[in-house]
């Protein structure tokens, strides 16, 4: 357990809250009337079984998925439709279930692509490289070496993406995230696929980057021992509904959630 | 024998006996290959920012020469055209994400393809109201592009240098270059490099793929508007041009489908060696030889480097 459990420790304002949201595929529904609240500064996790609308809340969350009810408040703004690039430039950065890096690009390139939106000068200068230019470029490099090396990921920094192990590809997924220094930051499974090495490198990243970095952080996992650990506080969905939220001992107690891991007995 | 001799020695003794005809033959093969390459390119922009064959390149050649032929038909100055031809050319770019990518954003890409089948006929169809569609004669005077020839002493003899092909030289060669460091060296070229390898990630990271999409049809566009000017100087604007697009697809092959070097260097080996063939191999073959030629080269090509010259290997790992 991280930290003696209670609300106490989770008594940030409210960062981002989800009012209500629906949201249905055609006939299907995905996620109906949710809603719960992240508060700045907590580890927040997202957990139910295969098929409970967790991505699907987190793809609403960054604009990927507009819900067809229900609002989301983001640092105190109300919005019923926000794209994905507005979401990042409101400060919302996120990794993906099934990694989503530029292959092409090196680890470095990667990370430096999170930085696309803090880059302001002129493209005149970025023509030549030349003044401005080059020294943005090169205090962007500055911000970017400092990630590289938070994740220990030095060594690596000049292979294409595409040729480094998954776990080492979701750790430049979540450098390129954090370059963007967002102030909520998603992360879709961040330890699916791992083994319990990577899980243990994993769970120390995400705690220090909400230590070090004050980032609160909203994650989607299945491994419980993983989101007893790290987080503050859970929400557990089970087939678009919210059946539990409160810290994880409460969680782990409530006969609801025990129900739907484990099957109600008929 | 003597079929082997004729394939394989007497080509060669006939470049030997007058390099002056050689040289020749290669400057028009150049001229031929550099407007290959720019049909190429402004296919390599669009696939690969968007993924998107767009199988409208070629029209888009036709379209924006004949709009810009039309505007001066309709008593508008040559360069005056120019501009509003480079706008309507931005409209463009700006309608097919609006009404063509977005409605069909994560659709699998052979609907986008299909998609810019319907561009095609909408723009032969769109041109052909607006601006007639009988064959028209490029403003190429009015452009103050030049005309005539030099005649140059070289190899023994006199090669003849047609000026619109050395301006087409030169123009081609900025356009490429403005287009590299502009891809290479900017925050938008980052960008574009970022959308071609994955739209959801880039989306993340806070890349607007609409703008990213505008600007490369819009590119594509004036690529297209280049090629237009260029070959409509040299025969005339009809949209029998549309067939050259076809030109560009053993280009591709050759080059790779993501290369923009390899756009380039594939559209010149398409060009020389067509020209070549023709000249020295066509009487032995018969004359329809240029038609097929560039095909047999591209697949040649493709036996050796299935990924074409410049294109990237793909690994997938399983």
């Amino acid at each position: 357990m991280r930290a003696p459990s209670g609300p106490e420790i989770a008594v940030g304002d409210v960062l981002l809250s989800v009012e209500s949201v629906s949201l249905s595929f055609g006939g299907v529904k995905a996620v109906s009337d949710v809603s719960f609240d992240i508060r700045k500064g907590e580890i927040r996790a997202i957990i139910g079984p295969n098929g409970a609308g967790k991505t699907s809340m987190l793809n609403i969350i960054n604009g990927f998925y507009h819900p067809q009810q229900g609002r989301i408040i983001f640092k105190g703004k109300a919005r019923s439709k926000m794209r994905p690039h507005e979401a990042a430039h409101g400060g919302i950065a996120r990794t993906f279930q099934n990694v989503a890096l530029f292959r092409g690009m090196t680890a470095l390139d990667n990370i430096m692509a999170g930085r696309a939106l803090k880059m302001r000068t002129s493209f005149f200068w970025q023509l030549f490289r030349y003044g401005p230019a080059m020294r943005e470029e090169v205090e962007h490099r500055h911000r970017v070496e400092e990630i590289i090396d938070f994740l220990k990921i030095q060594e690596i920094r000049r292979v294409p993406v595409g040729r480094l192990p998954y776990g080492l590809q979701k750790r430049v997924e979540l450098g390129r995230a954090l370059a963007m220094e967002p102030e909520l930051l998603l992360l879709d499974e961040p330890m699916a696929g791992m083994n319990l090495e990577e899980k243990e490198d994993m769970s120390r990243f995400v705690l220090d980057v909400n230590d070090y970095y004050g980032t609160t952080i909203a994650l989607i996992e299945h491994d419980m021992g993983v989101v007893m650990d790290l987080s503050d506080r859970v929400v557990v969905l089970d087939h678009g509904i919210k059946i539990a939220d409160g810290t994880p001992t409460e969680v782990k107690n409530n006969q609801a959630v025990v129900d739907a891991y484990l099957g109600v007995a008929h | 024998m003597d079929l082997l001799y004729k394939i394989f020695i007497d080509p060669f003794v006939q470049m030997g006996a007058a390099p002056d005809l050689l040289v020749q033959t290669l400057w028009e093969g150049l001229v031929a290959g550099v407007l290959y390459s720019l049909i190429a390119l402004g296919f390599v922009l669009i696939f690969k920012a968007s993924g998107v064959f767009n199988f409208a390149q070629g029209i888009m050649v036709v379209f924006s020469a004949l709009t810009l032929v039309g505007l001066h038909e309709h008593g508008v100055p040559a360069y005056v055209a120019l501009v509003l031809t480079i706008g309507v050319m931005f409209c463009l770019a700006f309608a097919v994400e609006r009404l063509i990518l977005r409605p069909l954003i994560n659709q699998p890409d052979i609907i986008l393809f299909m998609a810019t089948f319907g561009l095609t006929y909408f723009l032969i169809g769109f041109g052909e109201l607006i601006f007639g569609g009988e064959t028209k004669v490029m403003i190429a005077d009015q452009l103050l592009l030049p005309r005539g020839a030099i005649e140059v002493k070289m190899a023994g003899g006199f090669v003849s240098l047609q000026k619109i092909d050395i301006a087409a030289a030169i123009i081609a060669s900025l356009m490429v270059a403005t287009l590299a460091i502009f891809f290479q060296r900017t925050r938008i070229g980052r960008a574009l490099r970022a959308v071609a390898d994955s739209h959801r990630a880039a989306l993340s990271v806070g890349i607007s793929l609409e703008q990213i999409w505008v600007i490369v049809w819009f590119a594509a566009g004036l690529v297209a508007l280049t090629t237009g000017i260029m070959w409509g100087a040299r025969s005339d604007v009809s949209f029998a041009l549309e067939v050259i697009a076809l030109k560009a697809l053993p280009v591709l092959i050759l080059g790779g489908l993501t290369s923009i070097p390899g756009a380039i260097v594939g559209g010149l080996i398409i060009g020389i060696g067509e020209k070549i063939g023709e000249f020295y191999w066509g009487p032995l073959l018969g004359s329809g030889i240029e038609t097929w030629l560039a095909y047999v080269i591209a697949l040649i090509f493709l036996l050796f480097r299935p990924q074409g010259l410049f294109g990237e290997r793909i690994i997938e790992r399983i």
